[in-house]
């Protein structure tokens, strides 16, 4: 297509290839040509962080980065955060611990703790809460985003733990 | 069934679709050829439109149509208001769906482009000229309301949409009081922010007629009459989809001109099409909440018994009236001025005035927290006024155990509460005398902390319909449940209430299971698409579990009554001899021989053997009207600390006993109780909607307007007391908007009383640190002109 340019990036595992106008956002790119509308678009001025994925592995508002510029990496997004069937142990943490009520923040919070718990496993209540500094959530009050990244990082532990592998559970409570 | 989940916290059934990416909000809509929609809106607050000219943008490559007012002008109906309260004089104003002669603020709708894309409906907004004239605009309703203000509306002289009073005459008590203490106080303007934008899409059947509005909507169905009203299409041709909805706080009641014009297009162009606002667009497009200004007064006793209170309340409508606008600053504040006190003496005046600015409607909470300011901070000033502990004044006050069903000077029926003890409890959770004295020292070295108390009551779950009538609302508060139970003995729970975050496919779940003594998994609860459920009226008030939860279990109970008469036949016994326990039926006191509620249920759907007179299948509807409103309570405690050199706040504890009865899920019901604190306190000290002088609005964007952060919040604090309510079958208050409407006040309370040794008796929200600053240096410095 004319003024299209052609990108070539991995989502979620699988190789993606597709022409894009140079202005297509990351965030609409994803929700609008991949169908992947779990990316949500909360903001137009990058405050909001629901848009949030992982790029090469680190946490990136998806608003703020244009499609083109994605070319050639992997993003995991909140569709990808499962593996093998899986949940991931902040997908487990927010369920158990209420850390969602709406559900709209919750795919951007999600991408970010994902990333935070690994980085930071034994942060405490303080710097979580500072660590959510990009996120807004109206419903929550934050209150139990805070307590499911601490649920979290106590499951990351468990699962790192030698045999506690089969103790995970399935995405579906 | 071993373990009764009713009452217990189990985890959300709406959460694993929610955490995997597969929820399903109205801007997910994908549909085969669907065109983009973008609203073209005033840049000035008040002005004629002398002319539009969108030839250019038609002409752009990927644009489809534009529309402007003048073109839908006789085609469209304008949008209604659905709340007229009674002896109000309230104006109907025309509100068209996009300006055709003149715009009333900036934000209002004056052309839609429907286009191949979203970026492209964007460009082509840009290409439509509009010759504008200026005129005068208007912000602030008190100004608004003045002789030489600008006027807004033909039939609405001097800008004033309703005038109404309520409540006793208290002049008398008043001349004879001792003490009398007054303030003037303003409430900001909020702007209800959901994460969610609005959104619509819209698909139009041109063989059956029918057209499907996906919509960020509170209230399907109150969307499928106006919508149907406006557009003219039959309700039964029309549906409305609000699966997953993200949040709503009363922005997501309102009918908007944008999901209307969606639709008029969809089956104008016969193409379906689709349109979000952006969150700019939300800021200035999507009902604002608050904004009063009160002239409160209490009357009362040296010894601090308040004899009586009164409020002149002006209320900023925004230009135009929205769905639910005049209802809130009126029914939902004025009769509920006195709080939770015993005051035999009570009234209310309230202007709505219109203003260049977006309409206003309900906020989460909605007039209940305007209210709940007003009394709470009155009852400080009046503590000190008299020399008295806050707390002792409100001990004084409250309504006492033995009063209920108490009946407050406007009529209404308070149910039940034991609001002493709510306070007690709270109270030995702060360790008060040790909190005071820790202030004390610290004060001796400079420092600044404050106690701030909110014992606050609210009215909600409303219902019943008799009242909904007599106060003017368009409509019935009545609540539809249906509880489908499939041949295999699975359950389908239809709801008419719409939850968008609360969790009741969660809560409604349990009431189901406890019913029917089913493991959770067996039952799927469905709401938010009027094809598929009953007429219902929605969610906001708080007003789901105590309505919605009530006709559910009415219609369970229908549902077991039915299979409880084929079991008996099965069982070869009378009726009456049955028991049903943990999902089966057998005879009364003897478990030899039983019937599970699968076999039942097979039975029911066989129609082999059914005994005389019964009907196959089994389900049971119910519409179910609540006798009374629900009056949730509690104590909130605010310890806060200021920086006298910064002006900085920072909330050191929050503590909250809260009363919503009994609870299904503790594990939701604190989740409400949390996010309504968060928004309470975002009034307290961080938001505020501000307005220039020419009416433009200058917190547009998240940049601007301060959202709470997680870091601002120490951990929440809470317990409960339990009173059930006896005004519905499950014995429920509601929780949604408690939070909200309790916080703000508390957290105001401490800064005032860490303030108060600097001399700062008056402050207007949001107590940001500019603000504090300000007045701690004028306080200074008065002084300082004193000394
Ligand atoms: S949408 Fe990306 S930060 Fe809000
Ligand atoms: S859960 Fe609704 S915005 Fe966070």
């Amino acid at each position: 297509m004319e003024g299209h340019l052609s990108i070539q990036l991995t989502v979620n595992g699988r190789a993606v290839a597709g022409e894009v106008e140079p202005r297509t956002l990351l965030a609409h790119y994803l929700r609008d040509a991949l169908g992947l509308t779990g990316t949500h678009v909360g903001c137009d001025t990058s405050q909001c962080g629901a848009c949030t994925v992982l790029i090469d592995g680190l946490p990136v508002k998806s608003c703020t980065v244009l499609a083109v510029q994605a070319d050639g990496s992997a993003i995991t997004t909140v569709e990808g955060l499962a593996s093998g069937g899986h949940a991931h142990a902040v997908q487990r943490a927010f369920q158990e611990r209420h850390g969602l009520q709406c559900g709209f923040c919750t795919p951007g919070v999600l991408m970010l703790s994902s990333w935070f718990i690994q980085q930071y496993p034994t942060a405490d209540d303080r710097q979580i809460r500072e660590a959510l500094d990009g996120i807004i959530c109206r419903c929550t009050g934050y209150e139990n985003i805070v307590q499911s990244i601490a649920r979290a990082q106590e499951i990351q532990r468990e699962n790192q733990a030698p045999l506690a592998g089969e103790a995970r559970e399935g995405v579906s409570s | 069934m071993s373990q009764s989940v009713y009452g217990a916290r189990v985890r959300r059934k709406e959460d694993p679709r929610l955490v995997t990416g597969h929820g399903q909000y109205t801007d997910d809509v994908q549909l085969p050829g669907l065109l983009y929609a973008a609203m073209l809106r005033s840049p000035h607050a008040h002005a004629r439109i002398l002319s539009i000219d969108a030839r250019d943008a038609e002409a752009m490559p990927g644009v489809v149509k534009v529309y402007t007012g003048s073109q839908l002008k006789g085609l469209v109906a304008p949008i209604p208001t659905a709340w007229i309260p009674p002896e109000s004089d309230l104006k109907m104003v025309e509100h068209p769906v996009l300006a055709y002669d003149r715009v009333r603020y900036a934000g209002d709708g004056v052309a839609m482009v429907v286009a191949e894309s979203r970026a492209l409906a964007e460009d082509a907004l840009d290409a439509i000229r509009v010759d504008y004239e200026a005129l005068p605009a208007v912000y602030d309703q008190v100004r608004a309301m003045a002789t030489d203000a600008p006027q807004l509306h033909g039939d609405a002289p001097g800008n004033v949409a309703l005038h109404w009073t309520v409540g006793t005459d208290t002049d008398e008590v008043f001349r004879a009081a001792d003490v009398v203490v007054s303030q003037t106080i303003r409430q900001q303007r909020l702007i209800p922010n959901p994460m969610e934008p609005r959104s619509a899409a819209a698909l139009y059947n041109g063989a059956t007629g029918e057209l499907t509005l996906w919509a960020t909507s509170q209230n399907p169905h109150i969307h499928r009459v106006l919508v149907s009203g406006v557009l003219g299409i039959p309700e039964h041709r029309l549906r409305i989809v609000s699966t997953d909805v993200g949040g709503g706080f009363g922005s997501k009641i309102a009918c908007y001109p944008d999901e209307v014009l969606v639709a008029y297009a969809a089956r104008d162009l016969g193409v379906p099409v689709k349109w979000t606002e952006t969150r700019s667009e939300h800021f200035t497009a999507t009902s604002h909440g608050r904004d009063h200004v009160d002239e409160v007064q209490l009357a009362g006793t040296r010894d601090g018994k308040v004899l009586a209170v009164r409020v002149k309340a002006y209320a900023n409508m925004g230009a135009y009236l929205s769905t639910a606008g005049p209802g809130v600053p009126t029914i939902l504040f004025g009769l509920i001025v006195n709080g939770a006190y015993d005051i035999a003496h009570a009234s209310a005046e309230v202007y709505g005035v219109f203003t260049n600015t977006t309409p206003v409607d309900a906020y989460r909470g909605a007039g209940r927290p305007e209210a709940t300011f007003l009394i709470e901070r009155i009852m400080d000033r009046y503590a000190a006024a008299i020399q008295m502990d806050p707390v002792e004044v409100r001990r004084r006050n409250l309504i006492r155990r033995e009063q209920f069903p108490y009946a407050n000077p406007f009529g209404l029926s308070y149910d039940s509460g034991d609001y002493h003890q709510a306070l007690d409890k709270a109270l030995a959770m702060l360790d008060y005398p040790a909190i005071r004295r820790e202030q004390e020292a610290l004060r001796r070295q400079g420092k600044y902390i404050g106690i701030g108390f909110s014992t606050y009551v609210e009215m909600c779950g409303l219902g019943p319909s008799q009242v909904a009538g007599a106060v003017g609302f368009q409509g019935g508060l009545w609540e539809s449940a249906m509880v489908r139970v499939h041949p295999g003995g699975k359950v389908s729970v239809f709801t008419g209430a719409s939850p968008h975050g609360q969790g009741e496919e969660t809560t409604f779940a349990q009431i189901v299971a406890e019913k029917l003594g089913l493991p959770l998994e067996d039952i799927e609860v469905v709401h938010g698409d009027t094809n598929r459920i009953a007429m219902g009226w929605g969610t906001y008030g708080s007003r789901t579990t105590a309505v919605g939860g009530g006709a559910l279990a009415l219609a369970a109970d229908r549902v077991v009554a039915k299979a409880k008469t084929i079991a008996a036949h099965m069982l070869e016994i009378p009726e009456e001899a049955v028991q049903f326990e943990e999902g089966r039926f057998h005879p009364e006191g003897s478990r030899d021989r039983s019937v599970s509620f699968q076999e039942v249920t097979l039975q029911a759907y066989l129609a082999w053997n059914l005994p005389a007179g019964v009907e196959p299948g089994l389900e049971a509807s119910a519409f179910y009207d609540p006798t009374n409103f629900t009056y949730p309570f509690g104590t909130h405690i605010a310890v806060v600390s200021v920086d006298a050199e910064t002006g900085e706040t920072r909330l050191m504890r929050y503590i909250a006993v809260d009363d919503c009865g009994p609870t299904i899920n503790p594990m939701i019901v604190e989740g409400q109780i949390h996010g309504g604190i968060a928004q309470g306190v975002g009034q307290a000290l961080y938001e505020g909607a501000v307005y220039d002088d020419d009416a433009q609005l200058v917190t547009g964007s998240f940049l601007d307007y301060a959202m709470p952060k997680a870091r601002f919040f120490p951990r929440i604090e809470l317990d409960h007391t339990v009173t059930p309510s006896p005004h519905n079958p499950l014995g429920v208050k509601g929780v949604g908007e408690t939070g909200t409407i309790a916080s703000t006040p508390a957290v105001v309370n401490a800064v005032m009383d860490a303030l108060a040794p600097l001399g700062v008796d008056d402050l207007a929200m949001p107590f940001t640190p500019a603000r504090v600053w300000e007045a701690i240096q004028a306080a200074e410095g008065r002084k300082g002109g004193q000394s």
